[in-house]
Formats: structure tokens, sequence, C-alpha cells
């Protein structure tokens, strides 16, 4: 629903109309006829996006446009923004939705007939004269005007759109269209000195005014192409994990954030379990007044979930090194929902790196650390699976306990030496839950010299190699164990 | 007591009491006394959210009653407890007199209530402002059991029956976003996110804290502060940190942001070893050379 096309409870009403209605005078306190009709749509259109809209928010949506007026753009979208998008994605969604829902179609109109918005600006007097246009917009950064800014940034790539198609690219438009209209931060004595740009601008303004610029040209492209930009932070998350190039730290942490959260929203299905909850005494000394002083009902602490102890095992041989590393750091940025976490990397041998993770913040110095300790456990460059598990049980086989869980992450290729399944068996018998992750998709297994097959009767074996798989793969982690 | 009549007055009022509201903090304050609603607010910690509700208070020249979470907290530290010592000293005392009934009667009476947060608020006098601070702390049990005072302003109580709020607190819940609410506690709320402010509304808060504190310093502070934040840290600066190191600039006179001025101060704003770490390599260098090449 992005332009005038289809709106269908609008009825028969015309674009002309409807303008009317958006932008009419009037009681600026009643809401314009039909405007009840375009927030149910909205609201439809965000549920479309998956924001969880419900009767509900849309009463409450009413209730709050009774208090604002309603021909205040920002008011009226924050107002709206207040009952309809609880929580931080949810608003991003909302932005998007709203301005391709209200704005654009009676964008064109507004600036061809030289409609405004509240505190907007005289558009019958710009008439695209592109040296006025220039010194408005300048006017306008330097007194910082933020309604005016808005209108401005319209007409700019109004007119400067013109003069030849945008090259598709947002962040080169914006840039293109800042340098045609001269804005620069130093000063420039060249210019008249009545000239607002003389003196230069205010670095902020300029960049508040490139944000419209690229707000508006978004919302452009979302007209055009009729979808909405990536707009689930999700949908950025489910690529590929790296595999080259190292990728930085923020973007593990954007991750960890989301799963942080979830994690924290799960495990709620284990209180109610009575077998292992301890008794209050408070609360059941409190209850038992309702009898006379007779602790006639036992009240319980609540159970918590199960915060898990955790060993992980990283190959860190060429082909896997990068998702080894990035996923040693989203567990390690995870680290407070587990009771304990040792981590080691391994090549031919085995190393512990836990406290590189601890000492170091930035993934670039992790993953030279690791590559240094890895160093110690690398004598040929070639995995040897057989030796690893040896030396691995040698490190933790008095620690390992039932509830323990290690997690092994690797490709199994073990370049045809022997792949001692039964030490790793002994290792998976002794702690509670044995994870494999790996990396390669599952149609790669057991190819070549690939034996995940003999390690796969002993643990649970996951293909990892997206960050949604990661991110299954950690629920499951923290989900209690229904172990036959 | 102000009843606020548009946005513009609650903004003003907020001003008046020490507190520079954003756009949207002002309209969705002023959504809820008109409405009757409880804000959800959520943002990092360090951006005013608790703030926000005592200015409300002052503003509204109301008592604040505050409730703050923790996990394990029941209804029993937020709502109301019966007074059990005191019901077991009547039982004692009536014990020979009066007749079962009676005493059963009365020791379930007001008079052995005693009132936490939750019930003071619904049962003062005068409306109050309620903060339920940190509600992301508790688990969804505690949530579920606050939805029927959000929504309707009551409470019941099996031995007594239903109390109802005398007066409509404005209630405003903070939450740091550590794990996701419930839909139904957000569906009774209005949502307003607090972000770190901008450069310049920063800079009015700290002008605002410390006005004796040189332009020329205040500016480069909520620049650096800015610069900070931008890092990777565990605990970026919030604001009260920001004002507190004007106050210590204040303090130390310093008329100039430099190199040995940040190294000398900058525990004021960072808090972690790490931190420490990335911010003097990081923001340090630049502020050393800034003044290498300015001096």
């Amino acid at each position: 629903m992005a332009g005038e096309g289809g709106s269908p409870p609008a009825g028969g009403r015309t674009p002309s109309s409807r303008r009317a209605a958006l932008y009419g005078g009037g009681d600026p306190n009643a809401a314009p006829p039909g405007l009840s009709a375009r927030i149910l749509e909205l609201g439809e259109e965000l549920r479309g996006e998956g924001v969880a809209v419900g009767t509900s928010e849309l009463l409450d949506a009413f209730a709050v446009l009774r208090e604002v007026p309603w021909n205040e753009a920002l008011d009226f979208k924050e107002a709206l923004a207040a009952t309809l998008a609880k929580s931080q994605e949810d608003r991003r969604v909302f932005d998007l939705v709203f301005d391709r829902f209200f704005f654009r179609a009676a964008e064109m109109a507004a600036v061809r007939e030289g409609v405004t918005e509240g505190g907007g600006m005289d558009a019958a007097g710009a008439e695209l004269n592109l040296e006025t246009l220039r010194q408005q917009i300048a006017a306008a950064l330097r007194d910082g005007q933020e309604a005016l800014m808005r209108d401005l940034a319209r007409l700019a790539i109004a007119a400067f759109g013109r003069q030849g198609e945008g090259s598709g690219v947002i962040g080169v438009d914006v840039q293109r269209i800042r340098r045609a209209l001269g804005l620069r931060a130093e000063p420039q004595p060249d210019l008249s000195p009545d000239d607002p740009r003389a003196g230069g601008l205010p670095r902020d303004q300029i960049r508040r005014f490139e944000a419209l610029l690229r707000q508006e040209l978004e919302r452009r492209q979302i007209e055009r192409t009729e979808s909405l930009p990536p707009a689930r932070p999700l949908n950025e998350l489910d690529r590929a994990l790296p595999s080259g190039p190292l990728q930085d730290l923020a973007a593990v942490h954007r991750v960890v954030a989301q799963l942080k959260r979830r994690l924290k929203t799960q495990g709620h299905e284990l209180r109610g379990h009575r077998r292992h909850a301890q008794v209050d005494v408070r609360r059941t000394m409190r209850a038992s007044l309702q009898t006379g002083g007779v602790p006639v009902v036992l009240r319980f602490k609540p159970v918590r979930p199960r915060r898990p102890e955790i060993y992980v095992l990283c190959d860190v041989s060429t082909s896997v090194t990068s998702a080894s590393v990035f996923f040693l750091s989203v567990l390690h940025a995870l680290h407070d929902s587990f009771r304990k976490m040792r981590s080691f990397v391994f090549i031919e041998r085995i190393s512990e790196v836990t406290d590189v993770f601890e000492r170091e913040r930035s993934f670039k110095a992790v993953s030279e650390a690791i590559g240094r300790d890895a160093g110690v456990a690398d004598v040929s460059g070639y995995t040897d699976y057989g030796r690893v598990w040896s030396e691995f049980a040698g490190l933790v086989e008095d620690e390992l306990h039932p509830r323990a869980t290690v997690i092994v992450l690797g490709d199994a290729r073990t370049n045809g030496r022997d792949p001692r399944a039964d030490v790793f068996a002994r290792v998976a018998a002794q702690a509670g839950r044995t994870f494999w992750l790996n990396p390669e998709p599952r149609l790669y297994w057991n190819y070549g010299d690939s034996v995940i097959a003999a390690y796969e009767r002993y643990c649970e074996a996951f293909e990892c190699w997206t960050t949604g798989q990661l991110e299954d793969f950690v629920k499951a982690l923290t989900r209690p164990a229904f172990r036959a | 007591m102000p009843v606020p009549n548009s946005v513009d007055d609650v903004s003003t009022g907020l001003r008046s009491v020490g507190y520079l509201p954003g756009e949207s903090t002002a309209l969705v304050s002023y959504l809820a006394a008109k409405l009757g609603k409880p804000i959800l607010v959520e943002g990092p910690a360090g951006v005013g959210k608790t703030e926000l509700a005592k200015a409300l208070a002052q503003y509204l020249d109301r008592t604040l009653v505050r409730l703050q979470c923790y996990e394990g907290l029941d209804e029993a530290k937020a709502l109301y407890e019966w007074n059990y010592r005191k019901q077991l000293l009547r039982i004692q005392a009536e014990a020979d007199g009066a007749g079962w009934q009676q005493v059963q009667d009365d020791i379930f009476g007001p008079e052995f209530l005693l009132q936490r947060p939750l019930m003071a608020a619904i049962a003062a006098e005068e409306p109050v402002v309620l903060l339920i601070d940190e509600i992301d702390k508790t688990d969804q049990e505690f949530e579920a059991m606050l939805l029927e005072l959000l929504s309707d302003f009551q409470i019941s109580i099996p031995e007594l029956g239903r109390f109802e709020a005398r007066t409509r607190p404005v209630v405003l819940l903070t939450s740091n976003n550590s794990r996701e609410l419930t839909e139904a506690l957000k569906r009774r709320c209005l949502y307003l996110w607090l972000d770190y402010p901008a450069i310049d509304h920063e800079l009015a808060i700290v002008k605002l804290h410390t006005p004796d504190l040189d332009d020329a310093v205040a500016r480069k502070l909520v620049e650096v502060i800015a610069m900070v934040r931008e890092l990777d840290l565990k605990k970026p600066p919030s604001i009260a940190e920001s004002i507190d190191w004007a106050r210590a600039l204040l303090l130390l006179g310093a008329d100039d942001i430099d190199g040995q001025v940040f190294t000398e101060t900058i525990s004021v704003i960072v808090k972690h070893r790490t931190d420490l770490d990335v911010v003097a390599e990081r923001v340090g260098v630049k502020l050393g050379v800034g003044a290498a090449a300015s001096g």
C-alpha cells in the first residue's frame, strides 16, 4: 500500500479530497473523516511487517489522537509510535511503514502546489530556483530549523534529481546533492558575505540534513520497489558466518544482544516443576496464617532457569578459523548465561584460551591472540582429532560431570589420521550433553576425509554456517535437557 | 497541583524543574497524564529514565512512590502483606473473651494490612507518581500481577475484596531491555524509547547542571563523550557521568580538555579497566595530538 493505488476503505474519495483531509484546515482538534480508517489500515500494514498491533493498541492510538493536533507531523507520528510500536525494532519498522503510508502520496502534490506542513516553508516562492534553494537550505541549516529542513530536503531531491537520474546508491546521491548545494562546514570566503554559506555551516546541521536527504531517498526507493529495505534487524543477521576476513566486534555484539534477550525470556517452562523445588519458609508461614498457623499449603521457591557449565573446543585450522573465533566470541559475550565456561582451541594439539576473552575486548586482538596461542597447538598445520581428544580428556577429565556440556566446533576432517572416536565417546559419556557444530553445510559431511559420522553417534551434530543456525543452537543449549 | 494542557506545558514544566525533555519525552508524558496510561520507558543505562519520573513528580507536585524491582520480588514486598505478628498478638489478646467469628473478622481488616509501594500508590489520598524501576529485573509472574493494577488501577485482596484507586497515579515503568517484556504488559503502556541525547541537547543538560563551566570546555566535553560512546565499550558513559565529569573539571579549574586533563579525569566517565585502555587508545591519542597541533 505504498501510493495512491489501492486504498480500499478511503473508498471513492479522490486523491485531492484525501489530501484536503490530510492537510486541509478546519477544526484542528477534530480528526478529519476517514483518518480512523487510515489508522486501521496502518495497523494492518504494521501487522503485515510483523509488528504485534492488537485492538487495544489501535484503541489507544485513537485515544491519543484526540489529544494531539493531527496536523503537527512530528507529534502525530510520535503519538502513534508511542501506542503502536513497543520495542526498538518495532519502532524502526514503524518509521519506515509510517513514512511510506502517510506522506508519499501527498508529497508530490505538496511540492507542486506549494502546500506545506505546519511550521514549514512557503514553497510558492521557491519555484525550484536552484540558487534560491541553495540559499534557503543554507539559511535553514544555519538557524537549525528542523521542519523547514525536512521540506527543503524534499525540494532539493526534486530539483537535483531532475538533472539526471539517481545513481541508485543512496549514499552517492546524498553526497552528490550536498556538493551541488555547496554545503560545507569550513568558511567559503569567495562567496558574497551575506550568503549564509560564507561563514561555514554547523557540522551537526549538515549531518542532520544529510540524514534527512537519506531518509527521503530511502522512502523514494521504497515507493519505487514497493518493498521495505531489510526491515528487521534479524534479516540482517541471517547471513553466513564470517568465513573470510574478520568482521568487527560490533557485528558480533549485535548478534549477541539479540541472543541475550531471547535467552532471558526462555526457560520459563521449567518453573512449575516441583520435584527439586525448595520450600520457601517465609511464604509458607504467611500462607499458614489462613489455616490458623498450621502449614497446610507448602510454598516453594521458584526454580531458576538452568545455566550450564560449558567446555568449548574450537578447530582453528585455516579452513574454519573465522567461524571458530566468531563462535567463541559469541559464547564469551554470553558468558553470564553460563555458570562456568572454559574454551580451548586446537589444530594438532590443544590450548586453552579462556582468559584471552576476559582480557581482550576487540575482535581483532582476540583473533590475533588466538593465532599466537594456536601456534602452540599447531605443529604440522593438520588437525589431529585423535590426539586432541586424548589431551582434552587428560585436561578436564576430573571436572566433567553430568551437568557439564561439551561443544565441539570443527569440520571433522582428520586428514586421514585416526579419529579415535572411542576417546571422544568416553568424554561424551562423562559430560551431560555433547554438541558438535559443523561449519560445513550438511551436504559435504562425510565426503573426502570428513568423519563426522563416527562422532555423530555420541553427540548431537548441528550444521552451523549462518547466524540463524547459531542462534538456534544457543537456544537448544540453554533449553533444559530432556534425556531419555 | 498543575494540570498540563498541552505538550508545551509539560515541556516547560519539566524544564522548570531541571529536566530537559526530548520532543517525544514531553509528548508521551503529556499523553500519559492526560489519558491515565502507564509509560514504559526503555533505553540504555543512564539516559535519565528514573530522573524523568522524579522530574514529573516534582513538576506535577505529586509524591513519588518508588518500587525498585529485583529478581525474586513478590507481591508481599510490592503490594501488601498481612501484619501477621500483630494478628497473632490480637488473637492472643482476645483468646479468652471474644468468639472466633469476631476475631477472624477483626484480624483481616485494614488495620492489619501493611502497605507496600504499589498499594500505597493506589491508596494515597492525593494523586502520586508511581515509578516501577527496572521492571525487566523481575520474573514474568510479577509482570502478570501488575496487569490488574496497570489497566484498572485496582488490587484484589482475597480477604478484603477489591481495592480501587482513589486517585489516578501517573505510572512509569523503566526497563534496561535486559529481557523482553510480555506483550500483555506492553499492551497496557505507552512506549517511550530514551536514547543518549544529541550533542546540543546534552550540552544544554550539562550547562544546566554546571552553569559555571566554560562554554568551550562544555562543548568539547560533550563532543568527547559522544566520541567515547561511539566506541564498543562494556559500559558507555551515562548523562549523569557527563555531569560528574563537568563538575570535576570545574573543581579542577580546567580551561581546556587536553591530553593530560583527559588522562587524569578519565576515570570519572569510564569504569572498566578494559574500557579505560580502549578509550585511552582511541580518544586520548586524538586529544593529545589535537593539543600538540594547537599549542
